[in-house]
């Protein structure tokens, strides 16, 4: 695994969106594609492939990296007619939901990328956040304050 | 020595069809769905992905349906599954200390930053049976919606660090910074502390709980405090190769523990706390607090402390006997036929009876 490096500015935006679409739900993403339209034409460069990624951790939660288990990803790369090619690797055992990813990434690379933003990415976008902070509210209700009771002959 | 058989098709078919039916069982009662064993039997999920080593809740419902709820079965099926995974890398190391937490909780400091959040614990409930859960079609009233955000929630173990109090945890260099995988190399002992937690947080659970409880009573004593414990989403991101930088693939749910505990010191190191770490996937919060136990009670020659010959300490007794599929491999072979394996042993038991039986005839006659 190479170090981490400074990315450049696009390479942070689709670093971005695809870890949106990696994380989304897998159904939700459906729909949004779909309510789009016909979807464009394209090409393998590499048909869906159901894998695993080992998932490390570090001792301590900072010391030395040791590896926890898998989990279950979906990869795949295609090539839309204008040449524009798209990666997905999203969670899950879901190719369809891979196929979209990688279509997206490579619309985001087109003119079709404010609209994919605004139709796509913003929506998905906004409704993970708000998911989070429903069970952040939960979480935080279940906070509490500990007071140890004063221990003493009097 | 399991020696091959044949024969007794006809009669494996119909134990299969019978497995069928058996796990189905009464069809007057509504089949369970795979979705609902993942939502609604959560936690067993949880402990088969764990086990399993491979996180995917659907399939673990799926092998816990297919298992008929024998989770180890569930577990087997899962590590068999996993086999036959591409394995297409590895992640970079999660990111605990930015974790979305449902549940933190120290028992050594009461007012930490972020505070102690419960979570959707069975902690202070009263273990008596719920009868209402009985009833079908339960309404249960709905908790408070509302929106926040996730406080930062920074590690307890750096509190005590600010003073030097407690033992370091510093990353290695990069480049050595590469664990060996139990599931491409054999276990080998000595085996590093990386490869260590690797074999614990896949260990049997019953079989960790129990190490960890033998520390406690006394074998190998280490008076451990939970530090923290911290159950939520991390992020987990891998490298694609084609475009040379990392992205998030996914999130897990893990479970992690830190326990603090007492050091007095050795002839190498300084009387300061040390510590012991487990992190798990999913809700797995007994699991985790005993592999930190376990794991710390492993470290004695990394602190120089004295063998105490106590089990929890024996790294070769705790990693070969804790993964519960290299067990039940073991332990259920000797149910499959031995026939020529026992008719040789029945051989030499009727000649030794033979010998024995003459020499006390012979004994008589004299």
């Amino acid at each position: 695994m190479a170090d981490q490096r400074e990315l450049t500015e696009a390479e942070a935006a689709r670093r971005g969106w695809m870890s949106l679409l990696a994380k989304a739900p897998a159904a939700r993403l459906a729909q949004l594609w779909e309510a789009r339209g016909a979807a464009p034409g394209f090409d393998w460069l590499r048909a869906p492939e159901v894998g695993g990624v080992m998932v490390r951790g570090r001792a301590g939660g900072t010391g030395a990296a040791f590896n926890l288990g898998e989990m279950v990803v979906t990869r795949c790369a295609l090539k839309l007619a204008d040449g524009r090619v798209g990666h997905a690797m999203v969670q899950g055992r879901d190719r369809k939901k891979a196929e979209i990813a990688a279509l997206v990434d490579a619309g985001m690379q087109g003119g079709e990328a404010d609209s994919l933003r605004a139709d796509l990415l913003a929506v998905l976008e906004a409704e993970m956040t708000s998911a989070k902070a429903a069970r952040a509210a939960k979480a935080d209700q279940t906070k509490v304050d500990f007071f140890t009771m004063v221990r003493g002959e009097d | 020595m399991y020696v091959a058989v044949k024969g007794g098709e006809k009669a494996i078919d119909k134990a299969h069809e019978w497995l069928d039916e058996a796990r189905r069982g009464d069809p007057a009662v509504a089949e369970l769905s795979v979705p609902q064993i993942r939502e609604q039997l959560a936690l067993a999920v949880n402990r088969v992905m764990a086990e399993g080593s491979l996180y995917d809740p659907d399939l673990a419902a799926l092998a816990i349906k297919q298992a008929r709820g024998d989770l180890i079965e569930a577990i087997f099926l899962i590590r068999a599954y996993r086999t036959t995974l591409p394995r297409f890398g590895y992640s970079l190391p999660v990111d605990t200390g930015a974790m979305e937490c449902d549940r933190r909780i120290s028992a050594t400091f009461k007012d930490v930053p972020g505070g102690q959040v419960l979570g959707p614990t069975f902690d202070y409930t009263h273990r008596l049976l719920d009868f209402a859960l009985e009833a079908e079609g339960l309404e249960r009233p709905a908790p408070e919606a509302g929106q926040a955000e996730h406080p930062e929630m920074p590690r307890v173990t750096e509190f005590l660090n600010k003073e030097g109090l407690i033992q370091d945890e510093v990353a290695p260099a990069p480049a050595e910074d590469q664990p060996d995988d139990l599931t491409r190399q054999p276990l080998e002992l000595p085996a590093a502390r990386p490869l260590r937690l690797q074999a614990l947080t896949r260990g049997d659970e019953g079989f960790v709980l129990s190490m960890a409880y033998s520390t406690q009573r006394g074998y190998a004593k280490n008076h451990p405090f939970v530090g923290e414990l911290r159950i939520g989403t991390v992020a987990v991101e891998a490298e694609i190769p084609e475009l040379g930088f990392a992205i998030e693939v996914g999130e897990v749910v893990l479970t992690e523990c830190e326990t603090v505990n007492q050091f007095l010191g050795s002839k190498s190191e300084p009387p300061q706390f040390t510590r012991g770490y487990g992190l798990v996937f999913g809700q797995t919060e007994r699991k985790a607090i005993s592999m930190a136990l376990v794991d710390r009670a492993l470290r004695w020659k990394e602190f120089g402390e004295d063998d105490k010959g106590a089990p929890a300490q024996d790294e070769e007794f705790v990693l070969y006997h804790c993964d519960n599929i290299q067990a039940t491999g073991f332990l259920e072979h000797i149910k499959l036929p031995h026939y020529v394996d026992f008719q040789s042993e029945l051989e030499l038991v009727r000649k030794i009876r033979r010998e024995a039986d003459e020499a006390k005839m012979q004994e008589a006659a004299e």
